[in-house]
């Protein structure tokens, strides 16, 4: 009797690239669903344009690269870049920001180098970091989280969809009600303005952890980040690092001088720390490859995000700290190569 | 980094040994015609000592040993040679010198074996005893046991510790074996020690063989020898590999360019211990050994004992056959072993495992996708090597950096692969990978002893050339007739 034959192992786990993508679309329904309620629902809007964009662009590079085109559209690793996209920029971006920065996110952050798994640059911070610079009011304006203005969540649907339709109509000082600074913005501002740390902590940005708003998303982004961590989608080295990253210096530094630098906790639940660090800084392809590289790179991300925040010319640094450490994250690979069994140690 | 006593890595795999183990180890019956080959599963051929036509009985030398990496080969059934010629084999190559016996329906022994008076030989005729025996580890590599005994006993041999740790899902053979012939294991482990000079023997095996543990502690206990003790794994796959075990086991990392028994350790299968009881005890020569048949292809999966030569058809005939419309037949366990292309093979030493494996004992076809550097095989590699990274440079064919990350370090068990979202076929890309580099390796090392030859012969000439030159000389000024 007469057998096929195979190459050993004969039996895998079977984990697939999609199971890993799906996995962390789901760790981002709280995100996306705490977003919602604080901010209004410009996040589900920035998804519903960024999502087929996604998938438009890596169909359309994928077929000028003579590539199959069905597994990787069915991978869901644009669908990640796109959501990722959809909630770091602010919900009241016009649609066409938003298709802009994710069609650059597809196609000059992940195809021009190869598509899935050869990107140097996370795609999702590419997308980002040029919308960042070439819009930078439309990119900084964020509606005042619920609850902190006379405003209902009704009121704040029809004036995101406004927004998100024709842009930011009505003038100068038309918006000015119901958008405001952000914590980070505003402890920026305020430090500049020599206001005292209880000044500026009194203002309606900030809540009692983080900002006012922000401190809620963070929770929501940690939650599912520890989602991620317990079914092993991601591993501890790098959020863990992030954060010490931002944590070390900022109550170093705290404790050096309360009234100019904000205490820790303020920066861990502000901004997009905890999306940062389980969902942007995590993403394997572009980040150092062995464990100890791991400590090191999100070390690099969570110090230079706390570096830009404090000293900066802009209120958040996650995403320039994720490209620069992307770019050191070839050099920090060849340093920690890890030791063999056998060997001596490195 | 890791604490060298504790597993640092690996898989924990579903076991699939429970159906094996239901019954006791059986004897397949001697086959009507047995197939041994020369070849017992280390990639070495013993050359044949009979012709065809001749007479052989049960422990005939019929292949001598011709260095000491090679095993001796006796006849496992009595009859007539009917055919010395190649064969499908379940060895790497596929194919080897086998010689084919006629079986005579006599079982009768080759005469003058007895018992070996073992603790009054001296190490050096224990080891010749051994050898002379063709006995090779059991374990699955059939590399000859007393090339390792007499390797361990030229450095001083420390600690020999055998390997019960049988780690590899479907693979039962040893857990039977300790559990019905402890006592065997147990004797098998005193002879090492005086054949390799070793102080002391750790018996390992995982803790989830409950009865193979209790029937080693009451066997230990039988013996009251203190230079034997029993050592107690977490089960993890792959926790028998030969230099992790000996790290977990001693305290001791095997350097990557030295083998165990240069540090004085020494690490033997147990089953191979067995059957070195075996040869003590009856002074018969290695010629059956205890095979795990499973799978959900096979009728009544088991553990059978089997005459070498006897073809692999034949033991799941034993077994109850096939059922189920089996797909791949696999020498060896679900992770490392081979996929043979028929059932006509023999068993041969190497042979501890077949799995008629059907669609559900297997994967789904791969659907490879692109490395997305997720790190999860460096996770599980226990030779703590970067897989991603070996497989960019396998890819990239960069003799350097796979030197860098490690591939001769590679022990190819297979985790990386299991754990792989995309599914890449690592293992194999690395076995691919390891044979270019050997041949590279050949190469360099045949270049350059090209080149030191003809250095060696220009030398030569050089010092010829003076020579006469030399001579030259002196003739010349003694025809001048002027004495300097």
């Amino acid at each position: 009797m007469r057998f096929e034959t195979a190459a050993a192992p004969h039996v895998i786990a079977g984990y697939t690239v999609p199971r890993v993508m799906y996995q962390v679309l789901l760790a981002l329904l709280p995100v996306t669903l705490v977003q919602v309620f604080v901010h209004g629902p410009g996040a589900l809007l920035q998804l519903a344009v960024g999502v087929p964009t996604a998938l438009a662009c890596e169909a359309l590079a994928l077929r000028l690269r003579g590539r199959a085109a069905r597994p990787f559209l069915r991978d869901g690793s644009v669908i990640v870049t796109a959501a990722l996209l959809a909630l770091a920029v602010p919900p009241l971006l016009p649609w066409w920001l938003m298709l802009l920065g994710t069609a650059i996110a597809v196609l000059l952050g992940k195809h021009a180098y190869g598509g899935l798994g050869y990107n140097p640059f996370n795609p999702a911070m590419v997308g980002y970091a040029v919308l960042l610079v070439s819009f930078p009011l439309e990119m900084t304006r964020w509606p005042v989280p619920l609850g902190t203005a006379a405003i209902e969540w009704s009121e704040l649907a029809r004036l995101t969809w406004q927004s998100f339709i024709h842009g930011p109509v009505g003038g100068p000082g038309a918006w000015d009600a119901y958008t405001g600074a952000t914590a980070l913005d505003a402890l920026r501002t305020g430090l500049g303005q020599r206001y005292t740390m209880e000044e500026i902590l009194a203002q309606q940005a900030f809540g009692s952890l983080g900002g006012a708003g922000s401190q809620w998303i963070n929770a929501a982004a940690l939650a599912g980040g520890a989602y991620l961590l317990a079914r092993g989608i991601v591993r501890w080295h790098i959020p863990a690092s992030v954060l010490a990253g931002i944590a070390l210096p900022a109550a170093t530094m705290h404790a050096l001088d309360p009234g100019a630098h904000a205490a820790a906790s303020f920066q861990l639940f502000s901004g997009a720390t905890m999306l940062g660090a389980f969902f942007i800084a995590t993403d394997p392809v572009s980040a150092a490859t062995s464990d100890r590289g791991r400590l090191f790179y999100g070390a690099g991300i969570g110090s230079i995000t706390w570096l830009i925040r404090t000293w900066g010319g802009y209120p958040d640094g996650v995403a320039f700290a994720v490209l620069l450490m992307n770019l050191a994250a070839p050099l920090i690979d060849r340093y920690t190569v890890p030791r063999i069994h056998g060997h001596a140690g490195r | 980094m890791f604490d060298r006593r504790e597993f640092p890595s690996g898989l924990q795999l579903v076991p699939h040994k429970a159906a094996a183990l239901e019954r006791a180890i059986f004897e397949a019956p001697a086959p009507t015609l047995a197939t041994v080959a020369l070849e017992q599963g280390n990639g070495r051929e013993a050359r044949p000592t009979v012709s065809a036509g001749d007479r052989v009985r049960v422990g005939t030398l019929i292949g001598r040993a011709m260095d000491e990496g090679t095993v001796a080969v006796h006849a496992s059934i009595a009859g007539i040679v009917r055919a010395i010629e190649v064969r499908e084999t379940a060895s790497r190559a596929g194919q080897g010198l086998c010689i084919v016996i006629e079986n005579d329906g006599s079982d009768q022994n080759e005469p003058g074996l007895e018992m070996v008076e073992w603790d009054s030989l001296s190490p050096e005729m224990l080891v010749d005893r051994i050898r002379a025996a063709g006995i090779a580890g059991l374990g699955g590599a059939a590399f000859p046991t007393a090339a390792k005994l007499a390797a361990a006993s030229r450095r001083p041999a420390t600690h020999l510790v055998l390997n019960g740790a049988e780690c590899e899902p479907w693979i039962c053979c040893d857990d039977a074996l300790m559990r019905e012939r402890a006592a065997d294991v147990v004797l098998g482990g005193q002879v090492m020690l005086r054949a390799s000079g070793a102080a002391r023997c750790t018996i390992a095996v995982e803790d989830d063989k409950p009865e193979a543990i209790a029937a080693l502690e009451s066997a230990l206990a039988a013996a009251a020898d203190p230079r034997l003790e029993l050592r107690l794994l977490g089960a993890t796959y792959p926790a028998g590999a030969e230099r992790q075990l000996l790290a977990v086991v001693t305290g001791t990392e095997i350097p990557h360019d030295a083998y165990p028994t240069d540090v004085g350790l020494l690490c033997q299968n147990v089953g191979t211990a067995a059957a070195v009881a075996s040869l003590v005890r009856t002074g018969m020569p290695a010629t059956r050994r205890v095979v795990t048949v499973t799978g959900s292809g096979v009728g009544r999966p088991g553990n059978v004992e089997a005459r070498y030569g006897t073809p692999i058809a034949d033991l799941v005939a034993a077994c109850g056959g096939y059922r189920s419309d089996p797909r791949r037949l696999i020498a060896g366990g679900s992770m490392t072993g081979r996929a043979l292309p028929c059932d006509a093979v023999p068993v041969t030493q190497a042979v501890n495992c077949i799995i008629a494996a059907t669609a559900e004992d297997l994967s789904p076809p791969r659907r490879e996708m692109p490395c997305i550097r997720c790190g999860d095989c460096a996770g599980v590699c226990p030779a703590g090597l970067l897989p991603q990274s070996l497989l960019r440079a396998a890819g990239a064919d960069d003799a350097e950096l796979l030197e860098t990350f490690g591939l001769a370090d590679c022990i190819e068990c297979g985790c990386c692969d299991y754990v792989c979202p995309s599914q890449i076929p690592l293992t194999a890309r690395f076995r691919s990978a390891r044979a270019a580099r050997a041949l590279r390796l050949d190469e360099q090392r045949r270049a350059a002893e090209a080149r030191e030859r003809y250095a060696r012969h220009e030398r030569r000439l050089a010092e010829a050339a003076a020579a006469e030159r030399e001579a030259f000389e002196a003739a010349r000024r003694r025809a001048r007739g002027g004495p300097e």
